[in-house]
């Protein structure tokens, strides 16, 4: 089991907007490098990936403020 | 109506600038902040402090419910929005009003037509001022957007209809890059804005952006000059100058009389800018915009006019009649502003929030530091970037460039990487000495001298 961490602190998104379905799903299968979400750091908005392969078990909320080194999801 | 105590609906930099100019007014302030600014400086500043929701903007300066309720609970009688946010809200403007309170900005109709871009056109039109040639309204009909693009010529704009802030344009150089970019301007501006609506414009190639501040009471409007702000980056101004340093005098006041006339046709009241394309060549201005409220970049008109726009806006808000006469504002020297935001030129100008572990505001003669720093804060990663404006001001344009290269060598802020570097650079710079850069020019310049930012 492996923790996702947030690479920047913002505000973490699990949608690429807000009228698109979630990049993942608990539960879902993701590869290694799979986006699974965006955080945004003043205005600009970062791709989430997946660093490592399994199935996905979020931690953090969508728009959750989240500082950096925080887990945003387990992946194992 | 009269007003005793004022709610700042907003944060950083521009709460702290309403909080000045109110305090001047002998105005009560309220301030309100979401659960990620409380240690903000305009939280200190203000009389009176109120929570008004969790980090994220759409819970808390987004909230309008939250706003209002914090008004009431406070006794505050109006609101100023300051820039952003719900700034250009018409809903907001309209559900402060409705709530007894005084909004200081236009009406929630002027907002209406002139933060429409096809009604704001047809109404500049309608006042005889020119704008960039383009479909005569939305267009909704893609046979129709096709033979639009045909009767103007590529390059075209493609703009969604209730977009700003440069979001949502896109530029189509050929029928075939028109095609697939069509469709996609219009879902996107469908999902930012709810909206998808078209239009299009001719693209005035290295053109300039030159903006007009007014001031009006609903019934009279005067000008304060111009104000060039075509150094950008990624459609954001990250320079501003006030006069423009290529505009002749005649066309000055051909460019500023066109913005009181469209000012006074839509009754305007309170502080607003024209936003207008000027070709140096064909010395045309074309209107393209009007920003229903006040602008990042307002000081450098405050420094070659003496006019503090802040205070003449809470003023009219209250009902006063305009104090000043057109022929009461004359213009001075030079201003120059730089905006100083948490982004690293060095890494592609990644934003930078932290801690400021140090913080030496530059002072002097003719400079002005608009910020919202103080050493220890903390910047929070959840809104835009700015920290603060380093204004100056001098007798010539020459003098001016000098004197920011010498304010900028005094400003330190420790902590955080922030733009200085850049600002250092263009102020030596040789085209920005002589003026010679237009809406485009700054973008390959970052290109070139990449390596020279990168240190």
């Amino acid at each position: 089991m492996a923790q996702l961490l947030s690479p920047l602190p913002g505000t973490f998104y699990r949608r690429p907007a807000p009228d698109k379905p979630v990049y993942k799903n608990d539960g879902d299968k993701v590869a290694k490098g799979d986006v699974v979400g965006l955080i945004e750091v003043m205005k600009s908005f970062t791709e989430v990936k997946a660093d490592a392969a399994g199935r996905i078990k979020f931690i953090a909320e969508n728009e959750e403020p989240v500082m950096a080194g925080q887990p945003l999801a387990d992946i194992g | 109506m009269k007003i005793t105590k004022l709610l700042i609906a907003n944060r950083g930099e521009i709460a702290v600038r309403i909080i000045r100019a109110a305090r001047e007014l002998g105005l009560k302030t309220v301030q309100v902040h979401s659960a990620a600014d409380a240690d903000m400086l305009a939280v200190r500043m203000a009389d009176e402090a109120v929570n008004i929701g969790p980090p994220h903007a759409a819970k808390s300066y987004l909230n309008i419910d939250n706003i209002l309720k914090a008004a009431r609970d406070t006794g505050a009688d109006a609101v100023h929005p300051g820039y952003g946010f719900l700034a250009e809200n018409a809903g907001f403007a309209d559900a402060v009003e409705a709530a007894g309170l005084v909004f200081v900005g236009p009406r929630g109709d002027s907002i209406r037509v002139m933060g429409d871009k096809v009604a704001a056109r047809v109404a500049a039109e309608a006042a005889g001022v020119p704008v960039v040639p383009g479909s005569d309204g939305r267009v909704d009909d893609p046979e129709q957007a096709r033979a639009i693009a045909l009767a103007i010529g590529f390059p075209v704009m493609i703009k969604a209809a209730a977009g700003g802030g440069g979001r949502g344009i896109r530029i189509a150089h050929d029928m075939a890059e028109f095609e697939t970019l069509m469709p996609q301007a219009s879902a996107e501006a469908k999902a930012a804005f709810g909206d998808g609506g078209l239009y299009i414009e001719k693209v005035i190639d290295r053109a300039r952006h030159i903006e007009v501040q007014v001031l009006g009471d609903g019934r009279r409007a005067i000008h304060c000059f111009e104000r060039e702000c075509s150094l950008q980056r990624r459609r954001q101004k990250v320079w501003e100058e006030a006069p423009s340093a290529v505009l002749p005098q005649a066309v000055r006041e051909k460019l500023c009389a066109s913005a009181v006339a469209l000012a006074e046709a839509v009754n305007y009241r309170g502080a607003g800018t024209l936003e207008y394309l000027y070709d140096d060549e064909t010395r045309h201005f074309y209107f393209i915009e009007m920003n229903t409220r006040i602008q990042v970049e307002h000081p450098v008109t405050e420094m070659i006019t003496g006019i503090d726009l802040v205070r003449e806006m809470i003023r009219i808000a209250a009902g006063e009649p305009l104090r000043l006469q057109q022929s009461d504002v004359k213009m001075t020297g030079h201003a120059i502003e730089v905006r100083i935001n948490a982004e690293d030129p060095a890494r592609n100008f990644m934003p930078a929030p932290g801690t400021v572990t140090e913080l030496r505001v530059p002072g002097g003669p003719g400079t002005r530091f608009d910020t919202m720093l103080y050493q220890g804060y903390q910047v929070p990663p959840f809104y835009d970037s700015l920290l603060g404006k380093l204004i100056v001001w001098d007798e010539t344009r020459a003098s001016a460039l000098g004197r920011m290269a010498r304010a900028l060598e005094e400003l330190e802020v420790g902590g955080l990487a922030t733009t200085k570097p850049l600002h250092q650079l263009l102020a030596r710079d040789e085209s920005v000495g002589k003026a010679q850069f237009h809406t485009r020019w700054l973008e390959p310049w970052l290109e070139a001298n990449a390596h020279r930012l990168s240190t």
